[in-house]
């Protein structure tokens, strides 16, 4: 097994043990990217020449005997949304090709005194706003498990570095499935907690009210790992939530016994796919097998929940998106008139038309005349789906159920049927509504392509979520299960 | 104009009084090069994040309780969205709809009644930057974006349109003024912008009740302009009626050159803010204890302030409004009377000869280097006798100059009084052999001469002789 392919819990006690240096991990996860990215294609930026400076340091550090921290040398990819200081931070937009922040985001800041090193910056779906990372300004990024399908989005960048060992650990964002749906296409783990428990300083906006800082890893360790780092309060967030963090990597338990789990019955509706209800039932079975009880329960809004996802997304991204116009930085359309044409310029030729959609969108959403009737009954029916899961909660302790209607789909599939692309998000987006913490991990192939398997968890008890899926990590290889004709085929 | 009432309602936007602004870190301070105070927050870089400065919600609950105001148990921020090269995130974080303050009033006197204003609602938003043009505006190639004051705290003051003269207008922006100053929550400077006002007016048929169609006039740089250009605008819209006209509802621009209103943009131009929630900050509970702390710490307020000088130090309501009109005024008096228990003669010395140099300089009353010990030590020493009253004229100016005490002044300057007879017999002796003519006036009974012969002798002493004392032995001598 070469380097790359451990995970970052693996490579810390090697890197502690004084088995291996920081220089060889991210040599290793180097030489991968110069490999596969040429086909993968995960990467916007590589930022190999300073991660091997930062990997030098950290060694002649262990080497004098210095603290380092607990993600020392572990290579992470992190969002092409998320503000790195001095490397281009583009959202994947004409928009922002030339934007170079000032400044970390507060999840970088922690990575980095964590001893973590940034090995790039990863496509995205431009602004986050998609689903397979196929309206990115810069290219298109393929599945590491089957390069002619889409990795997913908007995340599908760090997802498919992590699946193909061009990283470590990657960082994503989550407005409405951006991490747990790429994980799943993906095969790998993706966590999007709480809104409040990571820190949004230096996320680029796109969303306010829905959108998450999150982590895309190997495995649950990992999750639980880089979790533990990134979380609690930050004074530059005042939606971050001061409450303690817990030592979740100490929290992972191979024990189900007596817990109970839900299984929400709208989330296996008419175009959810066979295959993948028939994984999350016999995820489900094995729960059962551990030791927990499952039992069936309503979310009754659920259905709602995309229609009202897309207005206030939409609504809120139409504020958030409005500062590019020219005047301080980013993209400025040379040749305007005026003012006015050049804000209208800059803003026609800089957005790409998904973006522009979501902003007209938005833009009708909140106009006095149609306020009442679109953006504000939008956030009375979030209040209801919040409810749901109140009340769902009171006999349960987590939830199960699909992640994506779907395994991976084929480039271009989608890419002109918007509605359809937008409906791919209906079992994630309810989560980013009611701000409840979720995470997808993989748990059975479908034709050699992994399903993911979304465990539900109370606001800020990402502990137990963690709990679950260890469990089923630990009991269940997901490789193992086959479902569909694949299932048949074994 | 008897058949049409006038109807104002005002807006002001007064810039809170804390040292950095309201959603990061940067200074507030006036005067700095261009874009020195900004920082990726209020620049609007993206992924930056707004956090509250606490301060500034305490002085606009602050200015709510001094207005009589309902203070929110729950208020939040809003998004309002409107495309401007000043306006860094190309929103300005307000409210909407949840003020931090609502249903106050305030009262003041207008010939001689007491008239009570509505407000209807103070809130809390923040400052856009400026834009410098190379020129005229509409000439300009480009302009220079300066962000100092993006990201500033304002407090909007909202009236109700209870207004109804040019005049009361003036007079209510006066009060709220002194209120904001006493309260010490704005500097309330119009030149440098940390207050600004539009008004919004329109006129009804005297005896009517609904409101006419408004017109709301903006570029209101100093309190004169707003009463000329509500003048202007009152006269503007009656005549308009009067000929069978219709008012129409538009933003007027104030030009202070010509003296008159011009359109801006009519009702159908008029921007959709489209104001949303402000996710970024979370909705602020205010709890009851600490309006009641705020409401402990509220200083004595200028209509309270007013009616306790002319009762308790029996100075008359027309000096008192001069001394109430800046809280440091009246506190230099408080202290003053203090250490010189003649109130009335300390708030002659105050609004006459120390206003007169203030204003002569153009300075306040803080920057000036007199302080409330040096009047009194000076009055002191003109009751004493060892300087007159005149001369005390020439020792202020001299301590106003200087900062040295009225002891120092006299004594450098040799200004004692000079009250030995056989010192002035001497002056007086001379003063009789060179003005025979007046010596002969007086004896033969022409009152007016004494005063000549006083007014030669406080000549020859540099004033410092003891003018009732050169009267008594002018007259032994003469008479």
């Amino acid at each position: 097994m070469r380097l790359n392919e451990f995970t970052a819990q693996a490579l810390r006690s090697m890197v502690v043990a004084g088995e291996i240096s920081c220089r060889e991990i991210i040599e290793s996860v180097l030489h991968c990217i110069k490999e596969r990215d040429g086909e993968i294609k995960a990467y916007v930026n590589v930022t190999g020449e300073e991660a091997l400076k930062k990997a030098d340091e950290l060694d002649d550090k262990i080497r004098r005997g210095e603290e380092v921290g607990p993600l020392a040398g572990i290579p992470i990819a992190v969002k092409e949304n998320i503000c790195t200081e001095g490397i281009a931070t583009t959202c994947c937009s004409k928009m922002l090709a030339n934007f170079i922040p000032p400044y970390d985001a507060s999840v970088i800041k922690r990575v980095k005194d964590a001893g973590a090193i940034i090995i790039g910056k990863t496509n995205m779906d431009e602004f986050a706003m998609g689903s397979s990372t196929e309206t990115s300004c810069f290219f298109q990024t393929h599945n590491p498990l089957d390069t002619q399908r889409v990795p997913g989005g908007s995340s599908g960048g760090s997802a498919a570095a992590v699946a193909g060992h061009e990283s470590i650990l990657g960082l994503g964002s989550d407005t409405g499935g951006s991490i747990r749906q790429p994980s799943a296409f993906c095969g790998v783990v993706g966590l999007k907690p709480t809104y409040g428990r990571i820190s949004r300083y230096g996320l680029i906006p796109f969303a306010s009210s829905l959108d998450h800082v999150g982590t895309i890893t190997k495995d649950l360790t990992d999750a639980a790992l880089l979790l533990r780092i990134i979380a609690g309060y930050d004074e530059m967030d005042s939606t971050s939530v001061n409450m303690e963090v817990p030592d979740y990597v100490k929290g992972l338990k191979d024990d189900l016994q007596g817990l109970r789990i839900g299984v929400p019955k709208e989330y296996f509706v008419d175009g959810i796919s066979s295959d993948v209800k028939e994984a999350v039932f016999k995820a489900i079975d094995s729960f059962e097998a551990m030791g927990a009880r499952c039992e069936e329960v309503s979310l009754p809004h659920t259905e709602y929940a995309v229609a009202t996802y897309y207005l206030i997304a939409s609504a809120e991204a139409s504020a958030a998106l409005a500062r590019y116009d020219g005047v301080r930085f980013g993209y400025c359309h040379e040749d305007a008139e005026d003012i006015v044409s050049m804000f209208s310029k800059t803003r026609g030729h800089g957005f790409g038309s998904e973006v522009k959609r979501r902003i007209m969108l938005g833009t009708y959403a909140l106009s006095s005349e149609n306020y009442d009737t679109h953006y504000l009954k939008a956030q009375k029916v979030r209040t209801l789906i919040r409810r749901d899961f109140d009340r769902v909660f009171e006999n349960v302790d987590c939830l199960v159920s699909p992640v994506t209607p779907s395994v991976a789909f084929k480039l271009g599939e989608k890419l002109n049927d918007v509605l359809n692309m937008y409906l791919s998000d209906v079992c994630t987006i309810p989560l980013n509504l009611a701000a409840v913490p979720g995470i997808s991990i993989p748990c059975a192939l479908s034709n050699g392509l992994p399903v993911g398997l979304q465990i539900i968890g109370k606001h800020f008890q990402e502990e137990m979520l963690l709990r679950v899926a260890y469990a089923f990590e630990k009991n269940v290889d997901f490789r193992e299960v086959n479902v569909g004709e694949g299932g048949r085929k074994v | 104009m008897t058949e049409y009432e006038i109807v104002i309602g005002l807006e002001v936007h007064a810039q809170v009084l804390t040292d950095s602004k309201v959603f990061c870190g940067c200074s507030t301070e006036f005067g700095a090069s261009p874009n020195e105070h900004t920082c990726p927050i209020c620049l609007g870089l993206p992924g930056t994040l707004p956090v509250l400065n606490k301060k500034t919600v305490e002085y606009t609950i602050k200015t709510g309780l001094a207005m009589n105001c309902d203070i929110a148990e729950f208020s939040k921020f809003d998004r309002k969205n409107y495309f401007y090269p000043d306006l860094p995130k190309a929103y300005q974080i307000s409210q909407y709809d949840m003020p931090l303050c609502k249903n106050g009033y305030i009262e003041f006197w207008v010939n001689g009644e007491k008239k009570r204003v509505g407000i209807n609602r103070i809130h809390l938003e923040e400052d856009a930057g400026k834009l410098v043009h190379a020129g005229s505006i509409a000439e300009s190639q480009y302009s220079f974006a300066d962000y100092n004051r993006s990201g500033i705290a304002l407090m909007e003051i909202v009236s109700e349109p209870d207004i109804h003269s040019p005049e009361e207008a003036r007079l209510y922006l006066n009060e709220l003024k002194k209120i904001l100053e006493y309260l010490e929550v704005s500097d309330c400077n119009m030149e440098e912008g940390s207050l600004r006002c539009d008004a919004n007016i329109s006129l009804r048929p005297v005896g009517t009740v609904t409101f006419g169609t408004k017109a709301e006039v903006k570029n209101l740089n100093s309190f004169r302009a707003v009463q000329r250009a509500l003048e202007f605008e009152a006269e503007r819209q009656a005549d308009l009626l009067r000929e069978g006209g219709k008012v129409i509802q538009e933003t007027r621009h104030w030009d202070e050159s010509k003296g008159i209103t011009i359109p801006l943009r009519s009702k159908e131009e008029a921007h959709d803010y489209r104001y949303f929630p402000e996710s970024d900050v979370p909705p602020l509970v205010i709890k009851d204890s600490w309006v009641d702390e705020i409401k402990r710490g509220l200083p004595e307020l200028p209509a309270v302030k007013r009616a306790r000088f002319v009762n308790e130090y029996g100075i008359p309501e027309q000096d008192v409004e001069v001394l109430t009109e800046t809280k440091a005024m009246a506190d230099f008096f408080e202290e003053c009377v203090k250490d010189y228990n003649e109130p009335k003669t300390v708030s002659n010395w105050l609004i006459g000869e120390f206003l007169r140099l203030l204003n002569a300089e153009g300075i306040e009353i803080k920057e000036s280097k007199v302080t409330s010990r040096h009047l009194a030590g000076m009055l002191k020493l003109i009751k004493d006798g060892t300087i007159s009253g005149k001369i005390a004229k020439t020792v202020f100016e001299e301590i106003f100059k200087t900062g040295k005490t009225a002891e120092i002044v006299v004594k450098e300057k040799g200004l004692v009084q000079i009250t030995d007879e056989d010192a002035i017999n001497d002056v007086v002796d001379k003063v009789i052999s060179e003005n025979p003519g007046a010596v002969e006036d007086l004896k033969a009974g022409k009152n007016k001469a004494i005063g000549f012969l006083v007014g030669q002798v406080m000549k020859e002493t540099r004033g410092r002789a003891n003018p009732q004392l050169v009267n008594e032995i002018l007259r032994k001598r003469l008479l």
